[in-house]
């Protein structure tokens, strides 16, 4: 009684402390389909687990040595019955729950663009220690710790990372995904609700990486525009090689700025490591007073 | 040229009060301990009777101490963590820097799996198998003490980096990248890399030693289907580790080469790639996990039928269940990394394969639960363990699953649902499973049964102690809490973890309990004493012999023709009543004969990873030379094993009679 007190309580606690924030409260298309799957399974699975446990504590209570009504059979050691019924419950479980992984895999792979009618906005991921960079392409503009998206509208990430394996997050949006030196994962979501939701990287990377967080801004597709527009027309800096070599250097919990223009091929350039951190031939000019700012 | 290569005054954190307090303090007692030992003139009896014996019990016995002891130091890092997420919610930065905190949750980890777990599974297998197989030692027994040293060499290594340099900031999988030369400059992960190099040699020798053991020298008659159920989960063990534990070792060796010597397996530059090294580490880890886990389903088995009074249920089908689990168990790897981008084909193959992993370990459950059905359940302490582990592994077991589907597994990878998961399966099978093991074959190794009285609050501690401390966690990882945060921003977490704070305070509690019992028991003994051999009325071949057993186990060795062998040999002797007991006549037994070389070997073992660690050239050709030429000495010892008179051995079984039957 006290365990299925205790899972009641549990699940009542997560879904209470997870209203406002996580994977319990999705706003996008994937990470509902994720919470989908998580229910649906619990639910297969608690269906058997909660008469188990409490079968395991009935038989050993009412088997106890002291109670003279429980009936001793001191060789009741095997039953063909019993053994197809302990093998076959396990397996339908499994045969049930597999199903929904398997289909489930294929549905929500990350690589698999979502179906729209609406264009998607092309955002190119790289993390740094400790800190994220995200490229707009098709905008020209780039934005460090602040992602800025059109609700509504399916975003195609590519991820990448300057160095040290991290991964990204935004558990209200979708799974996450490691990003690598060397190589491009990929990952499509979708915000259905305009709101700031927390992102953050969810491999461990290093000293810093507790400050490795970010908000995920999902607003109006005008706003977005207007955005862009005004991170292009402000006085902001320019992403190139000599400063995305400056942003690599090592630096903690920096404020949220945007660079008005991004040259051509740069997260290309950082894929293939043509473009890196401690690139000799390259001249790192002084740091400038926005790229140092603490939060 | 710097003769103590890269070792300076430097190394020793001086700055850091928490860290010197907690070496002094491990100083201080170390020197206590030894001072005492000193004085009371109990070396030579150290050196004679363990440090050299090669006595597959005292072996067991030295392995749990140095686990338990483990577990006191990888407890202390758990409870400084939860105190650091307790208190370092919004601004606060709590009072751990991120440089320390690092290295805390890293060593956790390490010691945990590889200096806590490792030896108390071993060690009891140390123990328990031989006498289980109705033997008198293990297939190799100087090789076993080889063993035991290596693990203990592996261990001081891993301790001494807390006074002398760093340990790793890189978690307990010191995932490239971040664990390359570039990116972790300092001794910390070579600290690792050594610790577990060397440990990693006494413990594939371990399971070369079992393997062997197991299927080559079994008592006269002991068929494969007459093995006790933990004899089977121990060969399923070592199976496993023979199979995956030289993969460790190559891998780590590939991260040392890169670190050392600039080679390129695992870095970002030069076509190296840092997911071969995730692929490979979980090759080994997965299966680890059912290195623990499976003898700990042989102990709930053993302890379940015990004591019900009844065999097992089922005995085939467990059988079955335990060769699956080893099998499946290196199909999955995987899983540990769905979040890496693999194609759909491959999540969903190896989502798959994880859960089936589910239905062995299902049926477990359900034969343990038909095992106490129609039983006499005595409650003693040992199935108190037993029955808290199965209605808290089910829910553990679930969780499990929801991570093999790789959508789930996408949510709540890395965060602390996952921490809350793997704890979940870990702490109620191997902890659990091992103090059901502690208070069931204690008596059997020192003659006296533990104190109940201190036995029942230490589960009820554990018990309640594991479910506060580690079911919030899960709702902070649904609530995309990431793990190995030094702090945070989000204040709503932090309720749930002080909750955890909490819970590990009341596991504090039950570890003091099992101090306390053990103190009270020793000092009670008399009492407690069994002069039996048999205090639970097992059903099994160790309780068949004296406890503590003879440094020759049994006088004669046992024939066995049923399995449960013990149990049936009492059921005929009540059966055939008051037949007189015959004069026996016993023959010599030869016993292998004590070694130091397992010591020896282990301190130019230590002598040698320290030089490496600090990159003292000279002093790692010291060492290799040292433990060359002490396993030369070795091989040319010319005796092996020392014989124990039939006479003593007919005395020692006369007075065992005599106190068994007054």
């Amino acid at each position: 009684m006290r365990y299925l007190l205790l899972a009641v309580v549990l699940i009542g606690a997560a879904a209470l402390g997870g209203c406002g924030e996580g994977v319990l409260d999705p706003k996008g298309p994937i990470a509902a389909a994720e919470r989908q799957i998580l229910f649906n399974s619990t639910g297969i699975m608690l269906a058997i687990v909660i008469p188990t446990m409490l079968a395991t504590l009935g038989v050993a209570w009412w088997f106890r040595a002291s109670n003279p009504r429980a009936r001793y059979r001191p060789n009741f050691d095997y039953s063909g019955r019993l053994e197809l019924l302990v093998w076959s419950i396990p397996i339908m479980t499994v045969i049930l729950v597999g199903g929904v992984a398997w289909v489930g895999s294929y549905d929500l792979d990350p690589a698999k663009p979502l179906a729209s009618t609406v264009k998607p906005v092309r955002v190119q991921v790289v993390s740094l220690d400790w800190k994220w960079l995200f490229v707009y392409p098709d905008q020209g503009i780039a934005s460090v710790n602040r992602l800025t998206i059109p609700v509504a509208t399916p975003i195609s990430l590519e991820l990448t990372s300057s160095g040290v394996m991290n991964s990204f997050f935004v558990p209200q949006l979708a799974g996450q995904i490691y990003t690598m030196a060397g190589m491009v994962t990929r990952l499509h979501l979708q915000a259905d609700h305009t709101g700031s939701y927390r992102g953050m990287s969810s491999n461990y990377s290093g000293a810093g990486f507790s400050d490795m967080y970010f908000n995920v801004d999902a607003v109006p597709a005008e706003q977005f525009a207007q955005w862009a527009n005004a991170a292009r027309n402000n006085s902001g800096p320019v992403l190139d090689a000599q400063t995305y070599a400056e942003l690599a250097k090592p630096s903690q919990a920096v404020a949220p700025f945007t660079y008005r223009a991004v040259a051509p091929g740069l997260f290309g350039g950082i894929v293939t490591a043509e473009i890196s951190a401690d690139d000799p031939s390259l001249c790192i000019p002084p740091a400038s007073p926005t790229l140092r700012a603490e939060r | 040229m710097n003769l103590l290569g890269k070792l300076t005054w430097s190394a020793i954190p001086f700055d850091q009060p928490i860290v010197m307090g907690a070496s002094g303090g491990v100083i201080l007692g170390i020197a206590f301990v030894l001072g005492w030992v000193l004085l009371k003139g109990y070396v030579p009896y150290l050196w004679r009777e363990w440090i050299t014996s090669v006595d597959h019990k005292r072996i067991g016995v030295m392995y749990l101490v140095l686990a338990m002891l483990m577990l006191l130091r990888g407890f202390s890092d758990a409870i400084m963590m939860r105190t650091q997420q307790a208190v370092a919610a919004g601004g606060a930065q709590g009072y751990l820097p991120p440089e320390h905190y690092d290295q805390i949750f890293s060593a956790h980890g390490t010691i945990m799996i590889f200096f806590v777990a490792m030896p108390m599974v071993i060690g009891l297998m140390n123990f328990v198998v031989p006498l289980q197989l109705g033997i008198r030692d293990v297939a190799f027994p100087t090789l076993n003490s080889v063993s035991l040293w290596l693990t203990a060499s592996g261990i001081l290594l891993t301790n001494l980096s807390l006074a002398i340099g760093e340990f790793a900031r890189t978690g307990w999988v010191a995932y490239p990248p971040l664990s390359e030369l570039d990116f972790s400059p300092g001794v910390g992960v070579d600290y690792y890399l050594w610790s577990l190099q060397i440990s990693g040699i006494g413990t594939l020798l371990t399971g070369i030693n079992f393997v062997t053991t197991i299927l080559k020298t079994r008592a006269p008659g002991m068929g494969y289907m007459r093995m006790p159920v933990f004899c089977w989960t121990a060969l399923a063990a070592n199976l496993m580790i023979v199979a995956v534990f030289p993969v460790l070792t190559a891998t780590l060796a590939m991260l040392l080469l890169d670190r050392y010597l600039g080679f390129h397996f695992f870095s970002v530059d030069a076509g190296g790639n840092p997911m071969m090294y995730v692929n490979l580490f979980w090759v080994w880890g997965h299966p680890e996990v059912y290195i623990l886990a499976l003898p700990a389903y042989g102990i709930f088995s053993e302890v379940a039928a015990t004591f019900s009074g009844k065999p097992l249920f089922g005995y085939r089908s467990m059988v079955a269940a335990t060769m699956a689990i080893c099998i499946l168990s290196l199909t999955v790897w995987l899983h540990h990394f769905f979040t890496m981008g693999a194609s759909a084909n491959v999540n969903a193959v190896f989502g798959m394969a994880s859960m089936i992993i589910g239905v062995p370990t299902g049926v477990k459950i359900f034969n343990w639960m038909f095992t106490m059905y129609g039983g006499r359940v005595r409650f003693s302490v040992p199935i108190l363990w037993t029955i808290g582990f199965m209605v808290t592994f089910v829910f553990g077991g679930l969780t499990g699953v929801l991570l093999a589907l790789p959508p789930v597994d996408w949510q709540v990878h890395n965060s602390l649902f996952l921490v809350a998961h793997f704890h979940h399966v870990i702490i109620p099978s191997v902890v659990f499973g091992v103090f059901a093991a502690y208070d069931y074959w204690f008596p059997k190794a020192f003659g006296f049964k533990l104190d109940e009285r201190w036995g029942r609050p230490a589960f009820w501690c554990w018990f309640i102690g594991f479910h506060l401390a580690f079911m919030p966690l899960y709702v902070v990882g649904l609530m995309g809490m990431t793990r190995r945060l030094q702090h945070y921003d989000v204040l709503s977490w932090q309720p749930w973890l002080l909750v955890a704070e909490a819970g590990a305070v009341v596991i504090l509690a039950g570890i003091v309990c099992q101090i306390v019992q053990l103190v009270v028991s020793i000092r009670g003994r008399e009492a407690l004493r069994d002069v039996t051999g048999d205090p639970w009325n097992g059903r099994t071949l160790e309780w068949s012999t004296a406890s503590p057993p003879p440094a020759w186990n049994f006088a004669v060795l046992p024939r066995v023709a049923t399995l449960d062998a013990y149990w049936s040999a009492k059921q005929r002797a009540q059966t055939a009543q008051a037949e007189p007991a015959q004069a026996r006549a016993y023959a010599p037994i030869e016993v292998p004969k004590n070694s130091p070389i397992g010591f020896v070997n282990a301190f130019f073992a230590v002598v040698t990873g320290f030089a490496l660690i600090w990159h003292i050239w000279w002093m790692a050709a010291v060492g290799l030379t040292g433990a060359f030429a002490a396993l030369l000495v070795f091989a040319f010892r010319d005796q092996e094993e020392v014989e124990i008179p039939a006479l003593q051995i007919a005395q020692f079984e006369a007075r065992h009679q005599a106190e068994v039957t007054p």
